[in-house]
């Protein structure tokens, strides 16, 4: 019989690393509905109707996150066969806070105490017997690294979800704390039953005051002066406010159960390690300089040594396989439109995308490396200051220098971060940092118009974009995320070496995703922009670039550009063409112009005075990432629409920057 | 009162006992979840390079949090001291 499982822990409590042992390769990547809260399904190996769904990595089931907010619903509506809740054994007592809330829900649940070898090497012991007593539910020790105890923990968990077995405690309470639960339990049973969830979780979560649970609940006046009555008088003989109160009666379970169960003779290894290790990689001085040399380092294999050497593989064996392709078509005799078609449009949009591919895997091998050793909470904590400004936290600062690469890793790369709010608005203001297919167009422009200040009109470009970007971060700070800041308080987990499955899984994941939309959205508008490349309207293959639909759009609008400087129909139609790859701006104005390499410049003088130009430059730093960034952005956000305005807000930013340099540079210049 | 400090005037490598918790939202009941509770001792870890945020040791795990949320949290310097605070409380 089919049976669904909730795998649910604290961030860095291997939570990923359980999932992947369990489930192998058979996984889902999806969104839940309406958030960008990460959602992973997969069956289990050798028990193939057995669904997991690995929850967001959470601290606690308080209304105020996203992803607290989702664990919780899904909990509650999804109605899971069995809770299999993974705690990291080296930091039981913070670990046991979420468990204690999970238990209350009822739902029959084990626990994986994870990370337990860690525990035995450095001398502790923690008594599972006891453990499981205290806690009234199943106990199973487990190394999800080294894949030892997963079976057991499977085992144990289909049987209590099969003999559908509930936690056997649920009061961790006493004195007050456990007089305001029962009087609040026995008011709201029947609302609680009406929702279907269980009504000590309801009672507890209405002595925190959880206005969520109040409002689903459907409490009415007279019920919440009650309510505000026993929560009062508790409150007074405690002599605190109920939150304090409520996390104070968890902790001091807590307490009494690691004193029965725990025996912990000094700090293990790991710990003692992290704290060396730290001693350099957050120092004072030495911890930034070593950031930037790592990021470098990153930087250059992904770009220039092992992503380089790919593409180039990637690229000879898509030349081969086109030219042969080529010879198979004119061998078969086809239509030369048609013909076209695949070997221009089809087989050059193919290999477009895929030149992405190779970047993407390296980077996110390396980006896997540095989340799951642990660095990554250190970059954050280290780069936290210059962040906040913008309501951010120091983990937006690594996809953010990404994206001064690539904007398509870099926005894959918001999935990590902790919180929903930082998710979004990273992926906002990546679009900013100049990526680097944008660097043949500023070359080509600083040759052909500002040869003596080549070097600092491209600094200039680059300075520029984070500079919009911070103005933009403020005003969304102030407008689209108003509210709440997200909270920067963070775990620093103890290093450890990463599991090379999860790191391969999580590059495979990337990689696949990508591929599958390169195939879908981003080589359909790769072919479409050739077709209106070389068609006209009535449907002849052009022989003058001129005549084409694209270049005739591109005269329409091309108006439009006018105040900015480069009102051409060529300059507009390659901006259109750079929507695909902005490398292809470059291509675009030698095809447009007729020239080659070595008079492009010349023919560029002819379309843009170096005002024009540099406002150019502006625009292009500006406008709409290309399709393959929007599609990350689409997945990312979960919405076609958001993608849409993301892509119309960038360019309207980028026409209102230009506009300005070119009319107030006119003023100067003329 | 007695010798009590907000956790951020806490000297680096010294230890407080918490003794409450203060702000409200989201932060203020993140802090309790992550085990920032009354009569939890704190060790102050070290500074971040730009002066902010700090890193703490309690509960047997390293956490950061910002100096504005530090300035929050009471504490004072040894357990005997906070049941000394404490009991005041309850004879008033």
């Amino acid at each position: 019989m089919a049976k669904t499982f909730a795998l649910i822990g604290n961030p860095n409590s291997g939570k990923t690393t359980l999932f992947n042992q369990i489930t192998g390769s058979n996984q889902h990547v999806g969104n839940f509905p309406g958030v960008t809260v990460e959602k992973k399904e997969g069956s289990m190996k050798k028990h193939e109707d057995m669904i997991v769904v690995d929850l967001p990595g959470i601290y606690s089931l308080s209304p105020y996150s996203a992803e607290e907010v989702v664990t919780r619903d899904f909990l509650i509506k999804e109605k899971p066969d069995c809770v299999i809740d993974i705690l990291d054994a080296t930091n039981i007592e913070r670990n046991l806070y979420l468990t204690l809330q999970l238990i209350e829900l009822g739902i029959p649940m084990v626990v994986a105490l994870n990370l337990m070898d860690e525990v035995r090497a450095s001398g502790n012991s923690i008594d599972v017997q006891k453990l499981s007593q205290d806690l009234g539910i199943p106990v199973i020790p487990i190394s999800a690294s080294k894949n030892e105890g997963i079976d057991e923990l499977l085992q144990k968990a289909i049987a209590v979800a099969m003999q559908k077995i509930p936690p056997q405690k649920m009061d961790f309470c006493t004195g007050e704390v456990h007089r305001a639960i029962h009087s609040i339990a026995h008011l709201i049973e029947d609302h609680a039953q009406n929702i279907g969830v269980s009504t000590r979780f309801a009672a507890t979560k209405l002595v925190e005051g959880d206005d969520l649970m109040i409002r689903e609940l459907q409490i009415n006046e007279n019920e919440k002066d009650i309510l505000g009555h026993v929560v009062d008088e508790m409150e007074q003989a405690l002599q605190t406010d109920r939150e304090a109160a409520l996390a104070d009666m968890r902790y001091q379970y807590i307490d009494h159960i690691c004193r029965d169960a725990v025996s912990r003779k000094g700090e293990t290894k790991e710990h003692l390690r992290s704290v060396q290790i730290d001693r350099i990689l957050t120092h004072q001085i030495f911890s930034i300089p070593i950031f930037i040399g790592i990021m470098a380092l990153i930087f250059w294999l992904s770009f220039n040594v092992i992503g380089g050497f790919l593409s180039d593989l990637l690229a000879y064996g898509i030349d081969g396989l086109t030219l042969l392709l080529d010879d198979l078509l004119s061998v078969y005799g086809i239509n030369p439109w048609v013909h076209a078609l695949i070997i221009e449009g089809v087989c050059s949009g193919v290999g477009t995308v895929l030149s992405f591919l190779p970047l993407i895997v390296v980077m996110f091998f390396f980006l896997s490396l540095l989340e799951d050793s642990g660095y990554m909470a250190r970059v954050a904590f280290v780069m936290d200051k210059l962040l906040r400004k913008f309501g951010l936290t120091g983990r937006s600062f690594v996809p953010m220098l990404i994206g001064f690469g690539c904007s398509v890793p870099a926005i894959m790369a918001t999935r990590t971060l902790a919180s929903e709010k930082d998710r979004k608005m990273t992926i906002l203001l990546i679009p900013f940092m100049s990526c680097s297919a944008k660097l043949p167009i500023y070359a080509l422009f600083t040759a052909a118009f500002f040869e003596s200040h080549q070097a600092l009109v491209m600094v200039g470009l680059y300075l520029i974009g984070i500079l919009m970007g911070i103005l933009v971060g403020f005003l969304f700070k102030h407008s689209l995320f108003k509210g709440n800041p997200v909270p920067f308080v963070m775990e620093l987990p103890s290093y450890r070496l990463p599991a090379l499955k999860s790191v391969l899984i999580h590059m495979w994941e990337k990689a696949w995703g990508f591929v599958v939309r390169a195939f879908t959205v981003i080589l359909g508008a790769t072919v479409i922009l050739w077709i209106l490349q070389s068609l006209d309207f009535r449907l002849n293959v052009v022989t003058a670039s001129a005549d084409s639909i694209l270049a005739t759009i591109g005269a329409w609008i091309a108006p439009l550009f006018a105040p900015l400087g480069f009102g051409s129909w060529e300059a507009v139609t390659a901006l259109i063409t750079g929507f695909t790859a902005k490398e292809a701006v470059v291509s675009s104005f030698a095809v447009l112009t007729g020239a080659d390499a070595a008079s492009l410049g010349a023919a560029l003088s002819q379309i843009f005075s170096p005002l024009a130009a540099f406002a150019f430059l502006v625009f292009t730093l500006l406008y709409t990432p290309c399709v393959a960034a929007i599609s990350a952005v689409r997945h990312e956000l979960g919405s076609i629409w958001k993608a849409i305005a993301v892509m119309a807000f960038q360019t309207g930013v980028a026409w209102v920057v230009a506009f300005l340099i070119y009319q107030i540079g006119s003023w100067f210049f003329l | 009162m007695q010798n009590t400090i907000s956790l951020d005037k806490v000297k680096i490598g010294h230890k407080g006992v918490i003794l409450s918790v203060g702000g409200e939202g989201a932060i203020r009941r993140r802090l309790l979840d992550m085990g920032l509770t009354p009569g939890t001792e704190v060790l102050v870890r070290k500074i971040a390079p730009l002066g902010d945020p700090i890193e703490v040791f309690l509960r047997s795990y390293e956490l950061t949090l910002r100096q504005e949320d530090a300035k929050k949290i009471q504490v004072c310097e040894t357990i005997e001291e906070y049941r000394r605070i404490k009991s005041g409380f309850h004879k008033k």
